[in-house]
């Protein structure tokens, strides 16, 4: 007999003794069903498709609070696994008396339903409605103002998965003012209670700007740069993502989070972390460097630069990188003061080494090449420039070229040392299509300089001096 | 009559010469004719043609006149408008200027106040070290608290251990393991074996499934263990009586003389309380009248005066038994007031009530 047929059959035998007389056989029963839907998805169908469902749900109101703890993890067991598994739990009215087990006394039993409803709601935003539906948001915010830590644990990640999906969702959650009793749990000590409430207010505040701004306007700043120094990884990663939700959605709020000294916190987060977690913080670096040039000045002033170049260069993963070259691509693109604090910190080769890396990601290389080039289009500072002009391919070529056509014709110590590095050269062996852009800036960089100059520095230049000599008659 | 000869041989040839004179005449005539009417006509002609000259002179001068009104009239105009121009460019350009002053200005001042940006950034640099500095000591706090929470639970477990390994203890005859005769001082272990407690074996409660443990429910590890019946009581064991202290010791401590605290002595009430009960008491001692103080002696005589029975009644013996018994009112008795038709008037009247 097949494993799966063995496994049934261990269901068709629990069933009976779920109906036993003596409670404690039920109970037992009943965890063990828990046990064994939980790590195994063929069998929470199996529990679904035996109609175990419907019996747990008319004693889930009737037993007791060990009876009910046990009903709802099977629940929970059956549902974590698919929206399809989830929905049967719904359709079975399962909902209602969930909601029911979270008015009960033991925190033990709201635990359990509230963990239940989490995982229901985790899937998709039909079911997230159905859990609202059945009035479960203002009994998880009674759950989260008790004292039992496992209790606000769980009722928080419930609130986190409730209000993910939408913003009508988020909105009824904040109707029945959870983000007061969020705001006020972030100072816990406890770690992983700090995680779940910073996720919950993240998923909250991501939706629209008026969300992000109830959610600021509950004073969780400054305490929520406490978390950015906290000794576990997960808090600092969820403390970031909830300062990046806020800081997308518009200038003032990047504004007030920079005022409030976030993006010194978010700086030194990056700087003490590695890998996944420093995404959310590199993220929050570049939505609020895009925002306008002055956000923009503020992160350079603030020291951001360097723990970005950092990343480009020490993380492995890709999209990490990607999000690097992006945030670095939003803060130099403003102005000609903050294209030179970015090139001045010598990344602009790594970008275009990676841009040209064929190992790079889709995604890499584009994100690379678009900072690159919003980086080059305002970059004046040639130092950095030059030795861009030795692997560029031709589409970047013509922005450097561009660049050092608008530089060169001002400035005469910028030719001297344009010709002596080499540059001069670099630039005469382009070929470019005649009258296209590349070649306008060619010319106009020819004509910064005399026409021996030029010549001398053009390809072939030797050859024809050779063949000078060749063909030269000696005056006797 | 010569004459008269000559005029009769003249006289043939008279006719001749008289129709020969009027052939010719008649010839001139024409030729005559026509002179004259030549000349009629060119004179005639010159006539007209002086009259037109003079019309033409005087059509030219009219319309000389009026083009030159015309043109002084619109060259007047055409010089209004260029000065009007001329007067609007200069305005405009000064315009120009006030508003290219103003614009640098306000757009310096207040859309890219340089100044002001540079100000901001210093603030925010000086803020974010602000920040950091309260991150870097919040941090350090929780590493602190962490390093004690860490050496306390060691202490404790370090505590446990000496309290159940309490029979290591050395003793006169033999010396215990922390406490080897070779070294100079004995064994820290030694000292807190010295100093605990020995522990006491309880029976553990075993824990029954089903209680409230919220951290491994329900996917623990551990197997559901039943409840089982009450533990056995422990075979009569006397605790052994740990070591004791020195009895002098004891007994100064037993005898010690009360040193209260500060806020155990002093007594409960304030001294401002304590003054106003003593001003309370003594008003109470020295108070002789409940009534208070009032300033003028009628001032509270506000009641009316109310007389006796005596003084309200009259004086004397009632009339009413004695004078008269029923109530009679003379003042509406008929007789002796009217006479009559008006009496038979009302006699009549009285009848048909009647």
């Amino acid at each position: 007999m097949s494993q799966r047929q063995v496994l049934q059959g261990v269901i068709s035998l629990l069933r009976p003794l779920l109906l036993d007389v003596v409670p404690t056989i039920q109970q037992t029963a009943a965890l063990a069903l828990g046990r064994l839907a939980y790590f195994n998805d063929d069998l929470a169908e199996a529990v679904v498709k035996e109609d175990i469902l419907p019996q747990l749900v008319c004693s889930l109101s009737e037993q007791n609070r060990f009876y009910k703890k046990a009903a709802a993890f099977v629940l929970r067991a059956v549902g974590k696994h698919s929206p399809q598994l989830a929905q049967a739990i719904v359709e079975c009215g399962a909902l209602e008396a969930l909601v029911i087990c979270l008015e009960d006394f033991d925190p033990g039993v709201k635990e359990g339903a509230a963990w239940a409803l989490g995982y229901i709601a985790r899937h998709n935003s039909e079911l997230s409605q159905a859990v609202v539906d059945a009035g479960a948001v203002p009994l998880l915010v009674l759950c989260i103002q008790e004292p039992e830590i496992a209790l606000k644990r769980i009722a928080a990640s419930t609130l986190s998965d409730i209000s993910k999906h939408s913003p009508e969702l988020a909105q009824t959650v904040v109707d029945a003012g959870a983000i007061a009793y969020l705001a006020q749990m972030i100072l816990n000590p406890d770690a992983k209670l700090k995680c779940q409430v910073l996720s919950a207010l993240s998923q909250i505040a991501k939706h629209s700007v008026d969300l992000a701004e109830l959610v600021v306007e509950a004073e969780i700043f400054p305490v929520v740069l406490t978390c950015m120094k906290d000794s576990d990884e997960y808090v600092k990663k969820n403390g970031a993502t909830l300062i990046r939700e806020i800081a997308k959605h518009s200038p003032e709020l990047s504004q007030f989070i920079v005022n409030a000294g976030g993006v010194a916190a978010v700086i030194d987060c990056i700087g003490s972390c590695k890998g996944t977690v420093r995404l959310p913080g590199i993220m929050m670096l570049g939505y609020v460097a895009a925002h306008s040039e002055n956000l923009s000045m503020a992160v350079i002033v603030s020291k951001g630069i360097p723990p970005l170049c950092t990343c480009l260069l020490e993380e492995h993963e890709d999209h990490i990188k990607a999000a690097a070259a992006w945030a670095l691509g939003q803060i130099g693109r403003h102005t000609p003061e903050h294209a030179r604090a970015v090139a001045e910190t010598n990344v602009l080769g790594t970008l275009l080494s990676m841009y040209m890396d064929i190992r790079s990601s889709e995604d890499l290389q584009l994100k690379a090449k678009r900072a690159l080039k919003n980086i080059l289009q305002k970059c004046t500072y040639l130092p950095a420039l030059e030795p861009l002009l030795h692997d560029a391919p031709p589409n970047i070529m013509k922005h450097i070229v561009g660049q050092f056509s608008k530089v060169l014709p001002h400035d005469s110590k910028a030719r001297r040392l344009f010709v002596t590095s080499g540059g001069l050269k670099k630039v005469q062996e382009i070929k470019a299509e005649p009258g296209s852009l590349l070649q306008e800036y060619i010319n106009t960089i020819n004509n910064c300089y005399p026409e021996e100059v030029v010549r001398y520095y053009s390809p072939g230049y030797s050859e024809m001096l050779l063949e000078r000599v060749e063909n030269y008659q000696p005056v006797l | 009559m010569a004459a008269l000869v000559r005029l009769e041989t003249r006289l043939s040839r008279l006719r001749e010469e008289y129709f020969l004179k009027n052939r010719s005449v008649d010839e001139d005539r024409k030729i005559v004719y026509k002179a004259a009417v030549k000349i009629q006509s060119w004179f005639r002609g010159c006539r007209v043609r002086a009259y037109l000259r003079y019309l033409n002179k005087m059509a030219i001068s009219i319309q000389k006149w009026w083009r030159g009104y015309q043109s002084r009239r619109y060259f007047r105009k055409m010089i209004k408008t260029a000065y009007f121009i001329m007067k609007m460019n200069f305005y405009n350009e000064m315009a120009v200027r006030i508003q290219k002053r103003w614009r640098g200005y306000y757009v310096r001042k207040y859309t890219h106040n340089y100044y002001a940006l540079k100000k901001y950034l210093e603030a925010i640099s000086l803020n974010n070290e602000i920040v950091r500095n309260e991150l870097q000591e919040y941090a350090e706090m929780n590493e602190k608290k962490k390093k004690k929470k860490d050496l306390e639970k060691k202490e404790k477990e370090k505590k446990y251990k000496a309290r159940k390994m309490h029979y290591l203890l050395s003793t006169e005859q033999i010396a215990g393991i922390y406490n080897s005769p070779f070294r100079k001082f004995p064994d820290p272990m030694e000292l807190l074996l010295r100093q605990s407690k020995p522990l006491s074996h309880r029976q553990q409660q075993p824990k029954s499934p089903f209680t409230y443990d919220l951290y491994d429910w329900p996917t623990c590890k551990r197997p559901p263990a039943f409840p089982t019946g009450e533990p056995l009581p422990p075979i009569g064991r006397q605790k052994p009586q740990g070591p004791f202290r020195d009895a002098a010791e004891v007994l100064r401590q037993r005898y010690k003389p009360l040193e209260p605290t500060l806020r155990v002595a002093a007594s409960i009430s304030s001294p401002l309380e304590k003054a106003r009960e003593e001003m309370k008491r003594e008003e109470w001692r020295k108070c002789i009248h409940d009534n208070e103080f009032l300033p003028f002696s009628s001032y509270h005589k506000n009641e009316k005066y109310e007389l006796s029975i005596h003084a309200s009644e009259k004086i004397g013996k009632e009339t009413y038994g004695i004078k008269h018994f029923r109530e009679v009112q003379p003042n509406k008795w008929i007789a002796g007031k009217v006479s009559g038709f008006l009496l038979l008037k009302r006699a009549w009247s009285l009848r048909l009530m009647l």
